[in-house]
């Protein structure tokens, strides 16, 4: 990597444009789907495909469409979302820089499936540059007829708009999401009900992953046979693995799914630079338990990483080499999980911030293998006992680092 | 002193109320309108947006305190955003941070004498790939060194911008 400090959305680069995109073929299985299809027969064809949603949780998408209730008087939504926060993450960006118009072509097809004329984009807001480009690109479609009203001479029409949050990684959680959506502090809401049949403005809504409904245009073009045989039976396709820290090649792959840890690490990013190892890799964005260098032989599917006690979350693969100090990861994560708790449930809000005294106490003056004990505990008091995802996810990698790296951190502690 | 948008501001602000089925929905872009034209959000414009909305003074408020990226001071004319997650701290975040600090001589969430820059630490950018990643005035720049750092900065200073 050389130091260049460049810019890195390119002003003159025009490959995201309309005008691109319908060149390799864009918005002819929306086409199709609108034109040719029924609504159930598209929920059905991705449902077929088993698509499991890429922010992080692995729901099936074609389920969750299949979930909103038929028919019902009244609007329903689509919300994007494109909260990418999850640390290492970097994949939803390149689709919206490269092909927005991807973006929205799976939107299209989303709503015309579900029955919705409405949708929302959440940009997170340290991406208003991207927004402002999504912007574009949603005015480019409307203008040639592949939004608003009457979209392929047909009755089915969508609204897109695109919505800015403003810092704050917990707007990822769908519920989150939705309340920032509304004008209020991002904090989740109780479930159920589900945002399915109560959602945004208290209208059923289907919430998907940028990357997930980007994926849906190839679903439609090629078939849900196609598209499960890239990747597994029982997680379709191929996923955007995107690779940084101590690798010769950072960068985003798309290779099927249930390939190696290993072989991304490796083969496609070139493994850790001249003269490194590796000490430990997370696997799917930071809230992913970290592995140690013996466990990266594992398929990078959502059940293959479950098994292994750790999950394929964003697949963000952030790689630590052996120059690190496991201490230090441990900060850096600790700090993350104690800002960004969003303060509604009382062991995340007061849990996080414990740990990170502890932590920092440890960096700054030693300690010994009671704090650590003391870290493991605070993380068990927030497991299994808040509202949305974010204890778990800041509860396991933090239980993780400490428990597979307790020799490394008792000898760093113990001074 | 009370506050009043342009006129061109305003019109941005009622088209985009209109994208929303319920004026609340709009606060976040409102605000962000605002922040861009005033550099902050004051307590006399926090008051404006809820009357403009519909809303008690302290729904917006609350939202002002929760997200980072709003401003209810003053700051300076440049936003410097070092990014300090994983993947840039193992590429050398830190380092990045305290040439910046010695540099403008301002830690994070301070401003320079001169009100030229403002200096704020952000989690992940999503610039893993290109780390350590800096963001100044909403354009990412990755990966940046001191020398990179140094000369952006200097870009800067020497425009007198």
């Amino acid at each position: 990597m050389v130091d260049n400090g460049s810019p890195l959305l390119p002003s003159d680069d025009r490959s995201w444009r309309l005008e691109a995109y319908l060149a390799r073929g864009g918005y002819e299985a929306a086409r199709k789907a609108v034109t040719t299809m029924t609504a159930e027969a598209v929920v059905c064809e991705v449902r077929d495909a088993v698509l499991r949603g890429r922010g992080g949780a692995g729901f099936p998408a074609g389920v969750k469409w299949g979930f909103v209730p038929r028919g019902a008087a009244g609007p329903k939504y689509l919300c994007v979302n494109a909260d990418e926060g999850e640390p290492g993450t970097f994949k939803d960006r390149l689709i919206l820089c490269c092909a927005p118009h991807q973006l929205l072509e799976g939107m299209l097809i989303a709503a015309y499936g579900v029955g919705i004329g409405s949708a929302y984009i959440y940009v997170r807001g340290e991406y208003a540059l991207i927004a402002d480009r999504l912007r574009a690109a949603v005015d480019e479609a409307r203008s040639a007829g592949y939004l608003g009203p009457r979209v392929f001479g047909s009755d089915f029409g969508l609204e897109v708009t695109v919505h800015p949050g403003a810092g704050a990684y917990i707007c990822g959680e769908e519920t989150a999401l939705l309340e920032s959506l509304e004008g209020r502090r991002g904090q989740p809401r109780v479930k159920p009900p589900f945002p399915a049949t109560v959602g945004l403005f208290r209208s059923p809504t289907v919430i998907n992953n940028v990357e997930t409904l980007a994926t849906v245009p190839q679903i439609l073009a090629r078939g849900a046979d196609w598209f499960r045989d890239r990747g597994l039976s029982q997680d379709g396709g191929t996923r955007l693995f995107g690779v940084s820290g101590a690798v010769r090649y950072p960068g985003v792959f798309e290779l099927p799914i249930g390939t190696s840890l290993r072989t991304i690490i490796e083969i496609s990013a070139g493994g850790p630079p001249e003269g490194r190892s590796i000490k430990a890799v997370v696997p799917g964005g930071l809230s992913a338990p970290v592995l140690r260098p013996e466990e990266l032989d594992v398929a990078m599917d959502f059940d293959s990483l479950a098994k292994a006690g750790s999950m394929l979350g964003s697949a963000g693969i952030i790689v630590v080499s052996d120059e690190t100090p496991i201490l230090d990861v441990l900060l850096v994560t600790a700090r993350f999980y104690a800002h960004e708790s969003c303060g509604k449930c009382t062991p995340c809000r007061i849990g996080t911030s414990w740990i990170l005294k502890v932590v920092e106490r440890l960096k700054r003056s030693g300690g010994g293998p009671d704090d650590l004990d003391l870290i493991v505990r605070l993380a068990d008091g927030i497991r299994g006992k808040t509202l949305c995802p974010l204890g778990d996810g800041a509860a396991l990698p933090i239980r993780a680092l400490v428990s597979k790296f307790r020799g490394e951190l008792e000898q760093a502690v113990a001074r | 002193m009370s506050y009043a948008p342009s006129p061109a501001a305003l019109d941005r602000m009622d088209r985009t109320i209109a994208r929303y089925p319920e004026r609340p929905a709009a606060l976040l872009p409102v605000l962000h309108i605002i922040q861009e034209e005033a550099g902050f959000v004051s307590g006399e414009a926090a008051r404006w947006v809820a009357a403009r909305l519909g809303l008690e003074a302290v729904r917006v408020r609350e939202v002002l305190s929760f997200y980072t990226m709003f401003r209810t001071a003053p700051a300076g004319r440049h936003t410097l955003r070092v990014c300090r997650n994983l993947s840039c701290h193992l590429a050398g975040a830190e380092d990045l941070l305290s040439f910046i600090r010695q540099k403008l001589g301002i830690g994070p969430d301070e401003t320079t004498p001169d009100g030229a820059f403002t200096l704020v630490t952000a989690e992940c950018l999503g610039h893993c790939d290109h780390a350590p990643c800096l963001q100044i005035d909403g354009v990412d720049h990755g990966p940046v060194g001191r020398e990179a750092a140094a000369a952006l900065i200097e870009e800067l200073q020497a425009h007198g911008r």
